[in-house]
């Protein structure tokens, strides 16, 4: 079974391609340049590198979110683009849970993955020993430094990574003192390699439970398939784990949103075209 | 040029602001299958796009436009010849989403991808509606976020003579139509709103650009309309929809048809045509007509289905480009402000 893995949540680029248990070709930028630049030709270049069809992937896990809004969806069209080309599922990962699983074989600690989420939250999540602690969610460092505290008995050390370590080591560190620890660089952020494998286990674990071989999926038409659930899924289904609401959206749910009509017309003549959102 | 016997199918992907959509077009002119999702009515809620809710929706349709297109077409991917799509300007997130999309497709499907500017797009709409259609003709293009006056020289040659130094006209549209309540999108609403009124009620002024025979202002008509509309209300009264629907609808169409009338007599052009969203105003296609024919000249402009943002567009811009062989590789990126000129290769 080839899974190939596309990670583009946060600053890192990434794809991957892993045959059953075998990582066969990684390929990571962490550069500054942007994803629509570099993802496909870096897809392109490993596979042809590595001596790969892209015809014989079975599955596209992608790092589905949380992350950059932007991000997440460039991965997604990529991701859906090639699905719809190979007639295949997409695996849609957490993007936490995927980070997290770059220090998989790290028993006995709490891996706490966490990105900076801006307006002052992370998204994070936590993990130990193979199991989640805490889904993956939107909130402030000191609620989660709070949520973390009910197990500190429970584990050897928190291990922190992602891109939300930079911003908050120092909070970090004062609480939970040498009970902590931060990932190093080759784990630390976001790796396609993750996506895949993950990927590749959740997929064994549906076909399993669900009582399929994998010559079924090849045989038969995606409409076809009836049992897709929101980890493995048709690729026109797909869409990223946003977790957070547009702030439009929100501002519009809460009442705040100013009535888009008629009387502030002072307003009007000064806004520029389209409505600016800034959460991505 | 690449030789091929048979028909060359191209599949458009359009993605650049509120309409997600795809199609699969004939040798640059017919149209086999044309489907736009508009995410109109959801944006309307808010007064205008919000980019990060087009960016979604773009995101959670765009498989299903796709497969939709090739459906009503009866046919498979292995049937296309070329993917090409909107690649700037318009909302970079929503481009993000087909250029991705098609990049995917093109390089599994190991298909030629074509980058397409999406004004050259709406230009593109009239060899659809018009097969006929040859260059070189002045070509008024106008919807809610451009407005130019441009020469086209060659199938793929331009030359800009004019733009609106202000507001586009389809966006002053919008907020005029937003402040007496007809709501959003404006062009539509106060184009059937100005049929029951007098386009004289209201005197406005016809912006001018000093020194700039061909650029448009429309924000001094835009000032003149919500001002006119705010003295109504001070004073306790009721604005008179229609009237002011007519009497801004004769500002702007007079505005757009006298600059292009005049650009096509200055240059020697015996054909005029028009392009984007605004160009299926009733008021702006009337005024034209009546002015090339007037002027002896011919007057073209694309079924309203073409006029608005669709993929059928980008598929017929696309062909020239694809007989030529300029392809875009997977470096494509989004190009939110590109120029017409601007290179899109990638």
């Amino acid at each position: 079974m080839k899974i190939l893995g596309i990670e583009s949540s946060g600053h890192v680029a990434s794809a991957a391609l892993i045959e059953d248990d075998k990582l066969r070709a990684e390929f990571t930028l962490n550069n500054g340049l942007t994803h629509s630049e570099t993802l496909m030709p870096m897809l392109s270049e490993m596979m042809s590198f590595s001596r790969e069809r892209i015809e014989d992937v079975d599955a596209v896990a992608v790092s589905a979110g949380p992350g950059s809004f932007t991000g997440l969806r460039i991965g997604a069209a990529t991701a859906k683009g090639l699905a719809l080309g190979l007639s295949c599922p997409i695996v849609s990962v957490s993007s936490l849970h995927a980070m997290a699983f770059n220090l998989e074989s790290s028993y006995g600690n709490l891996i706490c993955p966490i990105m900076d989420a801006r307006r002052g939250q992370v998204y994070c999540a936590a993990f130990k020993d193979g199991e989640r602690l805490l889904s993956d969610d939107a909130m402030s460092m000191e609620g989660l430094l709070e949520k973390l505290s009910a197990y500190k008995d429970c584990a050897n050390r928190m291990i922190f990574l992602g891109d939300g370590v930079p911003v908050y080591k120092e909070l970090i560190t004062e609480r939970l003192k040498e009970s902590c620890a931060f990932a190093a660089s080759d784990n630390a952020l976001q790796r396609a390699a993750s996506v895949a494998q993950l990927g590749l286990w959740q997929y064994k674990d549906w076909l399993r439970k669900n009582s399929l071989e994998l010559s079924y999926m090849n045989e038969n038409a995606l409409e076809d398939i009836k049992c897709f659930n929101d980890i493995v899924m048709d690729p026109d289904d797909f869409v990223p784990r946003y977790i957070r609401k547009p702030q439009a959206q929100r501002e519009l749910e809460a009442g705040m949103l100013e009535d888009p009509g008629l009387h502030s017309l002072k307003k009007m003549n000064g806004e520029k075209h389209g409505r600016r959102d800034h959460t991505s | 040029m690449i030789e091929k016997k048979g028909k060359i199918r191209i599949l458009g992907i359009e993605s650049s602001c509120d309409e997600t959509a795809a199609a699969v077009v004939e040798d640059g002119r017919r149209v086999i299958s044309n489907i736009i999702s508009s995410q109109i009515d959801i944006h309307t809620v808010y007064g205008g796009v919000v980019p990060e809710i087009a960016s979604r929706l773009h995101c959670q349709n765009i498989n299903g436009v796709i497969k939709l297109s090739l459906k009503e077409a009866g046919l498979g991917f292995e049937d296309i010849d070329a993917i090409a799509v909107t690649a700037g300007p318009g909302l970079v997130g929503a481009l993000l989403i087909g250029v991705s999309e098609a990049k995917a497709l093109a390089y599994v499907l190991r298909k030629p991808l074509i980058a397409v500017h999406h004004i050259e797009g709406h230009v593109a709409a009239n060899y659809i509606s018009h097969p006929e259609l040859e260059p070189p003709y002045v070509c008024l293009i106008v919807s809610g976020g451009h407005t130019n006056l441009c020469i086209v020289k060659d199938f793929e040659s331009y030359e800009i003579i004019g733009k609106s130094v202000d507001d586009a006209a389809g966006e002053a549209y919008d907020k005029v139509a937003r402040a007496v309540g007809l709501g959003y999108p404006g062009g539509p609403k106060v184009d059937k709103a100005a049929k029951d009124g007098d386009p004289h009620a209201i005197e406005l002024p016809l912006g001018e650009v000093s020194g700039r025979p061909y650029d448009f202002t429309f924000s001094g008509l835009k000032s003149a309309a919500l001002n006119h509309i705010n003295r109504i209300r001070m004073m306790g009264g009721t604005v008179n929809v229609s009237d002011l629907a007519a009497s801004f609808q004769y500002a702007v169409v007079t505005s757009l048809v006298e600059r292009t009338i005049a650009c096509a007599k200055e240059f020697g052009f015996r054909k005029v045509a028009m392009a984007g969203g605004v160009s299926a105003n009733s008021g702006l296609r009337a005024a034209m007509q009546f002015a090339c024919e007037r002027e002896g000249m011919s007057c073209y402009y694309p079924e309203p289905i073409y006029c608005t943002d669709n993929g059928a567009m980008i598929a017929a811009a696309a062909y020239p480009k694809f007989l030529r062989g300029d392809f875009a590789d997977l470096s494509l990126n989004a190009a939110p402000d590109l120029r017409l000129s601007g290179s899109l290769r990638r």
